[in-house]
């Protein structure tokens, strides 16, 4: 098993200096909290909500009461033992993690009956939010944007010596909460469609579906504005602002895959592949990915305007499959049941078609690039390390190449962790793009075919 | 034509690309000893700390070196046969070349400190040294560090990683004082203070002292303080490789000597890298230059002259970079660590923050630019260099320093403070004015 070969070099063997006494009390209340909510899921109804609202506390509170002690300190780039922790390396808790997450999702997806008594409590707040009894998708919700603040605050600790850092966190933190979560409750709650402003075709591919574009018109103007807003987001605002800016705009300031990522992600990020056959699978993936959305769209709104008799009732059944292999096993199961051994973004490198067109947009139609500053490089890897999208970024710094990929999400963390002030996300005039520093004469070997 | 290069670091294997490319036909051949394959030698640092693996300090992986023919040879270069134009190996048949380019490093510097030899002590260069270090650290609780240099706080990082207690042996009044005017060595000193390093400026190794199974027990100062440690890390420099040059017709001095195009004595053999010494080096260049860029550059220069291209070395305006705990430094041209005669300098520091800009200029005329020190600040090199090689006024330069900004989005900028301590030094200089702002909301505003 080839692919296991980039796992079994191992950093320096020593042991991992012990957590210091009060870090561990607060990895206590984490693992009580997580222990309540167990307790809650199996608990009878008497002690249900208490055991529900005891366990979020104290996961909240230990979670950041954790980030505090250990990133509250000095400031900067703190990565000791990242690789010899075993949470962080593929070790025993890293699995164990794995594996609970993994199977939250299975539930969720297969099994909802068996969370009923964690959705029972979040009752009161999904009728004060959206007028309605929660279901498993409000708990899923729920707990989603809890993980974006929570891990949005130690992103927020970890990384407050760069402004960008702290800017981009807010963001994501403020797109989930706002627009992911509040919104749509709310919409709910007027009688009107669950609708994300945050979520386009193609990765909302039904939005743009006949069938969901029939739905939302039935809402009134409010349905005909949602149609206008998704058309106008696809294929005017994406294109523009990733002319100005680059796929961040969206895939770390806005997107909640994204957010979660960024934010519950970022103690995996450098579990990233970044060998060249990985870029090839990536590549051949995502794009495939893309390109059925789009003929699929198109036969549809074909079959559509032919009145049903070119695909009959194929848009159903389509939706139902795509959304289990794609929308389900690879967004959910996979992208982040698997963080802890794949990294934060395999659903936004392998499979997100949107990601895709984005990428597609930042290599060939934008300002955006990462500059490499002269020849200050060293080679030392932080930034490939870093890189929660598998790029090699060392690769184009050491040869003095601005970095201009197709996969990039623009999260600028190559940059906060160079030890050398060499990487800059920059969106300059598009002549000169791909020149080189003149100050490091690039080989001119194959390195990335 | 067989090129056979000795020493896979980044001279040597720059050495290789540049000729592949010069010289598609070249038969090219690394012979290294201390790995199999190309590392970052300044990324040591990260493997003891467990932020990256020994993958990731590869600077290519290794399907790189069969698919660009570059044949690596994982062995001991034991002896040169000048007349005969063969390497001998340890391991391996003697490897003949046409040309052959002496790539072979430096190694830590030792000044004959009774007791140097005790298990415990030793320096950060190779490898087998990080190795070595993460073995025989652990279960230390206190380590000394001796060498006030770059390597010197990279030691002492590494070690509180693993929080050891690290006090550090600074000859100097202050840190890094052939390099650093004492401004610059204040900022560096506070960042050893704030993560826990005892630093002792004017203080000198005299003795390490050893236990009975022959380690070190403790270091005595020569002001004859003992101080208890149970390792030991040399950072007092380094001193070019020669093992392989002694006995045959290449002339040494410190280093291998070689000329302009960095040929030895002897024809058809190159030196590059840590281990060469350059015979004639122009005014304000060092004879020997041990530094990651520089060996970059002398490996991609004598490429040029072993494809047939005769290249004199000429490596422009000096640039290093480095980062002491969090806090970043870079360096352009030459700023003298104290002062020169007919030179000045403007030094500028956040009241608050851990940020200083030096610009060192020409005294009078039109005061040309001379050098940069940055901390806590990122500077943009192609700015720098172009200021550099033209000697640009200092005030073109201060009304332009926006252009050299290369600090991240929205991080906040100084060039308006840094102009006004500027004109407070100098209330009799007409006022300047800033020409040029960083960033895109900037520009749109402007």
């Amino acid at each position: 098993m080839s692919f296991l070969a980039a796992y079994s070099d191992q950093p320096l063997a020593h042991p991992t200096p012990e957590p210091s006494a009060a870090e561990r009390l607060w990895l206590a209340l984490v693992a009580l909290g997580l222990l309540a909510l167990g307790v809650a899921a199996l608990a009878p109804a008497g002690l249900r909500d208490t055991a529900f609202w005891l366990g979020l506390g104290l996961l909240s509170a230990g979670a950041l009461g954790w980030s505090w002690r250990k990133f509250g300190g000095s400031r900067g780039v703190r990565h000791n033992f990242l690789w010899s922790r075993a949470s962080t390396s593929r070790g025993a808790v890293a699995w164990a993690a794995g594996v609970a997450l993994t199977g939250f999702y299975v539930v969720l997806y297969w099994w909802p009956a068996y969370l009923e008594n964690l959705i029972r409590p979040l009752d009161g707040l999904s009728q004060l939010l959206r007028g309605r009894a929660a279901d498993q998708w409000f708990l899923y919700g729920s707990f989603y944007t809890l993980a974006v603040l929570l891990m949005g605050g130690r992103a927020l600790l970890k990384y407050r010596h760069s402004p960008y850092q702290r800017v981009r966190t807010a963001s994501v933190m403020f797109f989930q909460l706002g627009l992911a979560w509040l919104l749509p409750g709310v919409l709910l709650a007027l009688q009107q469609p669950e609708f994300y402003f945050t979520y386009f075709w193609p990765l909302k591919y039904d939005y743009l579906f006949p069938g969901g574009v029939q739905s939302l018109l039935q809402n009134g103007h409010l349905g005909a504005f949602m149609v206008g807003w998704g058309i106008i987001m696809s294929f005017v605002a994406t294109p523009v602002l990733t002319y100005f800016f680059g796929k961040r705009w969206y895939c770390s300031w806005v997107c909640g895959c994204g957010g979660l990522a960024e934010t519950a992600g970022d103690p995996y990020r450098h579990l990233s592949d970044k060998r060249r056959e990985a870029w090839r699978y990536e590549v051949s993936i995502v794009y495939t990915v893309l390109g059925f959305i789009v003929v699929t769209t198109a036969l549809l709104w074909l079959n559509a305007a032919r009145g049903g008799a070119l695909l009959g009732r194929f848009s159903d059944e389509f939706a139902q499959t795509y959304g289990f292999f794609i929308g389900s096993i690879f967004a959910g199961v996979v992208g982040v049941g698997f963080y802890p051994i794949l990294g934060s973004r395999v659903w936004c490198r392998y499979g997100c078609p949107m990601a895709a067109y984005l990428g597609l947009l930042q290599k060939h139609f934008s300002r955006f690039r990462i500059t490499t500053n002269g020849g200050q490089c060293i080679s030392c890897g932080n930034c490939s390390n870093v890189c929660e999208m598998g790029i090699d970024v060392k690769q184009y710094a050491q040869r003095g190449e601005p970095i201009i990929r197709a996969a990039c999400v623009g999260c600028g963390l190559c940059s906060t962790a160079c030890p050398r002030g060499v990487l800059n996300l920059e969106n300059g005039p598009r002549e000169g793009r791909y020149q080189p520093s003149q100050l490091i004469h690039a080989d001119s070997l194959r390195i990335l075919s | 034509m067989h090129l056979v290069i000795i020493g896979n670091g980044i001279a040597g294997v720059t050495c290789a690309q540049t000729l592949r490319r010069l010289r598609p036909e070249a038969r090219i051949t690394l012979v290294s000893a201390e790995s199999a394959h190309h590392f970052s030698r300044p990324a040591l640092m990260y493997l003891y700390m467990g932020h990256l693996r020994w993958p990731d300090v590869k600077p290519f992986e290794d399907w790189y070196w069969p698919e660009n023919r570059l044949e690596l040879v994982h062995d001991q270069a034991t002896g040169l046969d000048v007349a005969g134009k063969r390497v001998l190996l340890a391991r391996h048949p003697p490897l003949a070349y046409d040309a052959l380019l002496l790539a072979t490093g430096a190694r830590t510097r030792y000044y004959d400190w009774p007791g140097q030899h005790l298990q415990g002590v030793q320096g950060l260069v190779t490898k087998a040294d990080v190795e070595r270090m993460s073995q025989a650290t652990q279960g230390v609780r206190q380590a000394v560090v001796v060498g006030g240099g770059l390597i010197g706080v990279e030691l002492a990082e590494m070690l509180r990683a693993r929080r050891l207690e690290v006090t550090m042996l600074v000859r100097d009044q202050h840190y890094w004082g052939s390099v650093l005017p004492p401004e610059e060595a204040a900022l560096v000193d506070e960042q050893l203070r704030r993560h826990g390093v005892r630093v002792r400026y004017a203080t000198e190794l005299a003795e390490v002292l050893g236990d009975a199974a022959g380690r070190v027990r403790a270091v005595r100062t020569a002001a004859d303080e003992e101080l208890p440690c149970q390792w030991l890390g040399v950072a007092t420099g380094v001193v070019p490789n020669l093992d392989l040059t002694a006995g045959t017709a290449i002339e040494t001095d410190r280093g291998i000597l070689v000329d302009e195009l960095l040929q030895t004595s002897v024809p058809g053999i190159y030196a590059a890298g840590d281990c060469a010494q350059r015979r004639n080096p122009p005014p304000g260049e060092a004879a020997i230059e041990p530094l990651w860029y520089t060996g970059r550059m002398q490996g991609e220069t004598v490429a040029h002259t072993i494809g047939g291209q005769p290249t004199p070395y000429r490596r422009g305006p000096w640039f290093n970079s480095a980062k002491f705990f969090d806090l970043e430094y870079q360096t352009y041209g030459q700023v003298p660590a104290g002062p020169v005669e007919g030179q000045s300098s403007f030094w500028w520091q956040h009241p608050s923050a851990p940020l200083g800009l030096r610009l060192h200029y020409r005294t009078g005329g039109e005061q040309a630019l001379l050098g940069l020190n940055a901390l806590g600040l990122r500077l943009r090199h192609e700015v720098c260099d172009a200021w550099l090689r033209a000697g640009a006024p200092l005030r073109t330069v201060l009304e332009q320093l926006g252009a050299a900004n290369f600090d991240p989005e929205f991080f906040p900028q100084h060039e308006a403070s840094i102009v006004a301590a500027y004109s407070r030094q100098h209330p009799d200089e007409p006022p300047l004015t800033l020409r040029r702002r960083k960033g895109l909301l900037a520009r749109m505003l402007s």
